[in-house]
């Protein structure tokens, strides 16, 4: 090869690797968090859907940062003091007002008609405006055995005609008088955190009343001390010293495996427990819809969702990335994958658990039947910690009354304190 | 009823041994029940949580939560990051915190009690208080990396161990070590010409041995659960340490013998860490009193 020949080829090659790199620059990268770290499954779909959204538009380019669920709140929190928040975070349903309203997010720039079909309990909407997405719901029932139910006489509860509350623990009393059963009920007291709130509160909502007063969401007052919260107060108390659930002291694995070791008849638990217990019963297995304490019968709702940064400079990137990870596909995907309950009909239609006839369909019926979001206040994340002290406390043997008002007092201060969290 | 004869040495021996073993067991308890689990299948793990076979080695044994394990999480990744900052602070630490107290206890300099006494009123300010303000400092700080002149140390290893190269224990478990040195040694040493470098390095730390083997301790522990701090500067995977790590292990449905084999696999360098010093450790101990 000449010299010549040799600088030709050189230029050439610079100049080709020059259109090359041009050409991956044209894509302008958009920072990603996640907090699924250590859930494979999760993982693997989450980097799927980002190498889809990467390799089917040349703008935008998805990088993705996964974290571990339980330190991803801090991390945020951390990121946003130090202002370096990325483009696009996933935050938990009851979290989102609080972050909206710190100024870690903005809004969501989606259009109404692509989310119409969604699960109401999948939107993430405060003051009005659309923050964040959610791909799937997740839903809480009571999981039993048709054969103790049937062997005992008891009836059978239906989304339309949910056990009153008489029926409910008139039914706890007679799966505890069969004698075969350590409990005839777990709430699952072990699981601490936002488990309390998410899993507890649609009982006290069920009742009429609230961790906090939702038309002004000012006070707690009312609606966390009022008679029907005190009414459910002393029934949820009542659980305890009648023996029918375990209490604040229950095993940790009790809460794992109890029910599919027989100890208990019913459990009150989410949707990502029950493949295992339909692994183990099959078609015996139930799942019932929360009882009608007088108010209509009520679930817990929303769970992760998506959203954009507030310090984003390339929001219509990140909603273009929200909005490409909205497809069906992806919906069934992770529902197949971790159990969830895909946001939409058409999706759930797709899926192995929630299409029509599905073991697990029911979750989806009650999601869309029965689900009511936490309180919708960035006081929420303080006010829950209030109120699983409280059930902690009369689940323990404290007065009813003065613990209620103890945590509403609590609450008021802290909503106080932050000047009304802008309602 | 039988009386133990005091004057019978054997039966007193028996007596203090079997107290001992027993003390022994109950702490040792822990980690075997850690280790036995990390082999068992999680329904048998839970079952077995009543009983007596939780610290057995029985029924479905074997090393698959291990492989479950590093299949979930870098693990390997996670206590090389761990060791590495670990140990570069521990030696640093050591070296900065011995060479101030060397100043305190030996050097005559104006304002070094007024200095001491803030310094060792640090140590009641817990990090909670402080990690804030740090976090926005270590955000602002320069550097100088191979891409030139930077700012912010955010998601470095740098950011995990220079903030804690110094501290208020350290530097008073050395002060209280050197104060009980012989004067006269370093008075002699003086006279005969030595410079302070000579007598720091030639006769004052190669007498410090129990002391560093216990600031290495502490300090090794200390940083080895390091969880707050890097949850806080760290966001990429590359630099996460053990105890953030563990968080990946906690998910809807936990899994309860890969948590326990994680578990048993983070803590062999801190058991290995702690044979090689034990000694020197023990000896630290019985001469100061301080004990982890």
């Amino acid at each position: 090869m000449t010299r010549t020949n040799l600088m030709a080829g050189t230029i050439l090659a610079t100049a080709l690797s020059a259109v090359i790199a041009t050409g991956a620059a044209a894509q302008t990268e958009l920072s990603m968090w996640y907090h699924g770290a250590g859930g494979e499954v999760e993982s693997a779909i989450i980097n799927r859907i980002v190498d889809d959204f990467n390799a089917s538009q040349d703008d935008w380019a998805v990088e993705l940062q996964s974290f571990p669920q339980g330190s991803y709140n801090d991390s945020i929190i951390a990121a946003a003091l130090a202002g370096n928040l990325p483009d696009i975070i996933d935050v938990d349903g009851p979290v989102m007002p609080n972050w909206a309203w710190s100024g870690y997010l903005q809004p969501l720039p989606l259009d109404e008609s692509v989310i119409e079909n969604f699960l109401p309990g999948t939107k993430g909407e405060w003051n009005g405006e659309l923050y964040s997405i959610g791909l799937w719901d997740a839903a809480v029932a009571m999981v039993t055995r048709r054969s103790y139910l049937e062997d005992n006489g008891i009836r059978i509860p239906t989304l339309e005609e949910p056990w009153t509350r008489e029926e409910f623990d008139a039914a706890l009393v007679t799966l505890e008088e069969t004698g075969e059963f350590q409990y005839p009920l777990d709430v699952g007291m072990a699981w601490t955190g936002e488990w309390y709130p998410y899993a507890f509160s649609p009982l006290l909502q069920s009742f009429g009343g609230d961790i906090v007063d939702r038309e002004s969401y000012a006070t707690a007052e009312g609606a966390l001390n009022g008679d029907a919260a005190i009414e459910f107060g002393e029934w949820w108390q009542s659980l305890f010293e009648r023996d029918l659930v375990p209490g604040t002291s229950q095993d940790p694995a009790d809460r794992e495996t109890g029910f599919v070791e027989g100890k208990y008849a019913i459990s009150w638990n989410g949707n990502w427990a029950a493949v295992p217990i339909l692994a183990e019963y099959g078609d015996d297995t139930l799942f019932l819809p929360a009882p009608d304490f007088g108010e209509g019968p009520v679930i817990g709702a929303a769970s992760w969702q998506f959203g954009v940064s507030a310090t984003s400079e390339h929001p219509e990137g990140a909603a273009a990335f929200i909005e490409f990870a909205l497809q069906d596909e992806y919906l069934a995907e992770f529902s197949d994958g971790i159990g969830l309950i895909p946001a939409t009909p058409t999706a759930a239609e797709m899926t192995e658990n929630y299409a029509e006839g599905g073991p697990m369909a029911v979750f989806y019926e009650l999601s869309e039947e029965q689900a009511r979001l936490r309180p919708v206040t960035p006081g929420y994340v303080v006010a829950a910690k209030v109120f699983e002290k409280a059930l902690a406390d009369i689940a323990n043997g404290a007065d009813v009354i003065d613990t209620l008002d103890a945590a509403v007092d609590e609450i008021d201060a802290d909503i106080e304190r932050n000047q009304g969290y802008g309602h | 009823m039988a009386q133990i004869d005091p004057s019978n040495r054997g039966l007193r021996l028996a007596a203090r041994y079997a107290v001992l073993v027993l003390i022994a067991v109950i702490f040792i308890f822990p980690l075997v029940f850690m280790v036995v689990s990390s082999l068992k299948p999680d329904q048998q793990l839970l079952s077995d949580t009543g009983s007596l076979r939780a610290f057995l080695p029985v029924g479905d044994i074997g090393l698959g939560n291990y492989a479950a394990a590093f299949q979930r999480a870098p693990v390997g990744l996670f206590i090389f990051n761990s060791v590495l900052v670990t140990g570069i602070t521990v030696v640093l630490s050591l070296l900065v915190c011995s060479l101030a107290a060397f100043a305190f206890v030996f050097l005559e300099w104006r304002g070094s009690g007024l200095l001491l006494s803030v310094i060792l009123a640090t140590l009641i300010v817990p990090f909670e208080t402080i990690a804030i303000p740090l976090l926005l400092i270590v955000n602002q700080l320069p550097w100088i990396g191979l891409d030139g002149l930077s700012t912010g140390w955010l998601n470095s290893y740098r950011v995990q161990i220079l903030p804690f190269v110094s501290d208020g224990l350290t530097i008073f478990l050395f002060v209280q070590y050197f104060r009980d040195l012989p004067r006269e040694l370093i008075e002699a040493s003086r006279v005969e010409g030595a410079s302070w470098w000579m007598i720091y390095r030639r006769i004052v730390m190669p007498l410090a041995g129990p002391v560093l083997a216990t600031a290495a301790i502490l300090k090794f522990l200390v940083m080895y659960n390091q969880y707050l701090w890097p949850l806080m500067v760290v966001q990429e995977e590359g630099y996460r340490p053990v105890m953030v790590g563990l968080q990946y292990f906690f998910q809807l449905n936990r899994a309860w013998g890969e948590i326990m084999a994680y578990l048993s696999l983070i803590t062999l360098p801190v058991l290995a860490f702690y044979f090689v010093l034990q000694r020197a450790f023990i000896s630290s101990i019985a001469s100061t009193g301080v004990k982890g």
